[in-house]
């Protein structure tokens, strides 16, 4: 097969193509270690690793050949750089992880090779993945492979997952692996017109995992179709004693669970979810969405999820204060960046003044400040009050409907440089998806169509905690039915 | 509510992140306009409300008490800016 037909085969293809020994999985991955490098002007990898694909895609041909496949046996992938990979650089895209080698790797990533995906490289994300756009890495700021017809203005990819987001739409990944805490895997799906699932709390283990704000993180797949990622989050996915939040549920087929049969289900459409200033062309987009899950035997179902509008600021009060918690590790003592001081306190202020950018110090201060003594009750304890009202408004509409639609993002990619004035404006990205963080439930991003001016745009489907199945089943049907097949200006192999 | 200077600069400190003169001003004004934004949650009656920590169950699993890992020294040191004796180092603390 010619490099760009072996780069146009999605996940579930390439399976194929490998069982029926149409190509080898060295043949698999060395296409894509030239697309990563093809890719390099999009700064989606922080470190490529092809040596470590030609060995690991070895080691799976000798398994096909034996007709011993696993699952994921070959198949190439991108692992955002928040993943600890044992013996690989781990930068979290800030300079505080300078040389960082992990003596250990995540669960998730452990879970993949053991399923016998092969790593193209370490992905580049917003630092520490605070970000909805991947301009806050310390490597630099990742562009999306879309650019708007007729103009040359580098977009961004959306965050913080930018660079596994963009490497799957450039077609120098097949799938990847990102995390979301906000919106870090949806929005950016949104963003590069492909497919991101962030499953329930406690789905995917948190072991291993750079940590940002702990009872928010959720790792997930990122693929080009709704099947790519079911087929990644059944080799994610799983019970770990490492993560006491890991839930003990077993794993279902989420493969089986696209049965292309959404008869008789009830789809929620929240009133709340149609903001001021949101542009026409996505409340249309939505509608359209409505109309595509309806002809397909779906009802309809209009519901209130009356605290939408207090989430984004629960969110920027909790994030932040677990945050501050979390990246306290980061003291020049054990890892990555020491700037010397004349007293330990000294060490440590200039340390943390180098090494995390302008958005981490941000967010660590706001976060010390929320915790602080005589702000606690008022910041923090409110915040989280308001989490459980926003976690039972998404309980008492699951009463009556299966599964809730509305846009994933409220607009379309933007320019680099857009929305960094304001840290609110960019903080508004997220305002579709945070709620589904607050309350852990699983959500997916589908591409619908593309914008006035070119880009594509995501519905978002939300589902029941641990019913990923409803969320992928009613996913494909909407993507069979938007039937997306727009390709971006830039991919590789060529279009 | 509106952070001044001398608020932010304790706040830096607090967080042992040094803060330059330079940046207090600037950093007062966005961290002030970020909590003027997140104070419409007290437009919420949350009385009687519980606070929500994780979505998680409640209650944290229990694991027997053995040492699972470890005898790795050199793995643990191998990342350390300055190891001296099988030890991290650290400017020194006490006179």
């Amino acid at each position: 097969m010619s490099f760009g037909s072996l780069l146009a085969l999605n996940l579930a293809e390439a399976r194929d193509g490998l069982a029926r020994k149409a190509f080898s999985a060295r043949e698999l991955a060395a296409a894509y270690n030239d697309a990563v490098a093809e890719a390099k002007p999009l700064n989606a990898y922080i470190t490529p690793t092809p040596e470590r694909a030609l060995a690991m895609a070895d080691a799976a041909d000798e398994r096909l050949a034996r007709g011993a496949a696993l699952p994921l046996d070959g198949i190439p992938i991108a692992v955002k750089d928040l993943f600890c990979t044992k013996g690989i650089l781990t930068t979290a895209g800030s300079h505080i992880l300078d040389g960082f080698h992990p003596p250990y790797e995540s669960t998730v990533t452990e879970k993949l090779w053991q399923a016998g995906a092969v790593m193209l490289g370490k992905a580049n994300l917003d630092e520490f993945a605070m970000g909805s756009s991947t301009t806050t890495s310390w490597y630099g700021p990742v562009e999306n492979p879309w650019r708007r017809p007729g103009d040359n203005q580098p977009l961004v990819p959306g965050g913080s997952s930018g660079g596994s987001a963009a490497a799957v739409a450039a077609r120098a990944a097949l799938a990847a692996i990102g995390t979301d805490t906000g919106g870090s895997i949806r929005q950016p799906a949104s963003f590069c017109g492909i497919v991101g699932l962030k499953p329930t709390y406690g789905r995917c283990s948190r072991w291993g995992v750079v940590a940002y704000a702990s009872s928010l993180d959720h790792p997930g797949p990122i693929g080009r179709t709704v099947l790519d990622v079911a087929i990644m989050l059944g080799a994610m996915a799983g019970h770990d004693p490492r993560d006491s939040t890991s839930a003990p549920v077993a794993v279902p087929d989420f493969e089986a669970a696209i049965s292309g049969d959404i008869r008789g289900l009830r789809v929620g459409i929240p009133k709340e979810y149609r903001i001021d200033g949101m542009p026409g062309e996505i409340e249309a987009l939505w509608q359209r969405g409505v109309e595509w899950l309806r002809e397909a035997g779906a009802e309809a179902v209009e519901i209130s999820l009356p605290m939408t509008k207090y989430a984004l600021p629960a969110y920027y009060i909790i994030a932040p204060a677990e945050a501050s918690s979390n990246l306290a590790r980061y003291d020049g003592v054990r890892f990555g960046l020491r700037v010397e001081g004349d007293s330990l306190d000294a060490m440590y202020e200039l340390t943390r003044a180098a090494g995390f950018g302008a958005e981490v110090r941000r967010r660590v201060l706001i976060g010390t400040y929320v915790l602080s003594a005589g702000y606690y009750d008022a910041y923090y304890l409110k915040a989280q009050r308001v989490r459980t009202l926003i976690a039972r408004d998404f309980a008492k509409a699951f009463e009556h409907v299966d599964c809730i639609l509305t846009p994933t993002a409220p607009s379309a990619a933007f320019a680099i440089g857009e929305n960094t004035d304001d840290p609110i404006a960019m903080y508004l990205n997220d305002v579709f998806t945070v709620p589904a963080n607050l309350a852990g439930l699983p959500a997916i991003s589908v591409p619908a169509g593309l914008s006035g001016d070119g880009l594509p745009l995501g519905l978002q489907i939300t589902g029941r905690a641990f019913d990923e199945e409803t969320v992928l089943r009613v996913a494909e049907v909407l993507e069979s039915a938007a039937s997306f097949r727009h390709l971006p200006g830039f991919i590789a192999g060529g279009r | 509510m509106a952070l001044d200077k001398a608020a932010v600069a304790h706040i830096g400190s607090l967080a042992r992140i040094r803060l330059s003169e330079a940046e207090l001003e600037p950093l007062a004004s966005e961290l002030s306009h970020i909590l003027d934004w997140v104070e419409q949650l007290n437009e919420v009656d949350t009385a009687g409300v519980p606070p929500m920590a994780s979505a998680a169950a409640a209650s944290l699993p229990m694991r027997g008490d053995m040492v699972t890992d470890g005898g790795c020294p050199e793995e643990i040191l191998g990342n350390a800016p300055r190891v001296a004796r099988g030890f991290f180092t650290v400017p020194k603390v006490v006179e």
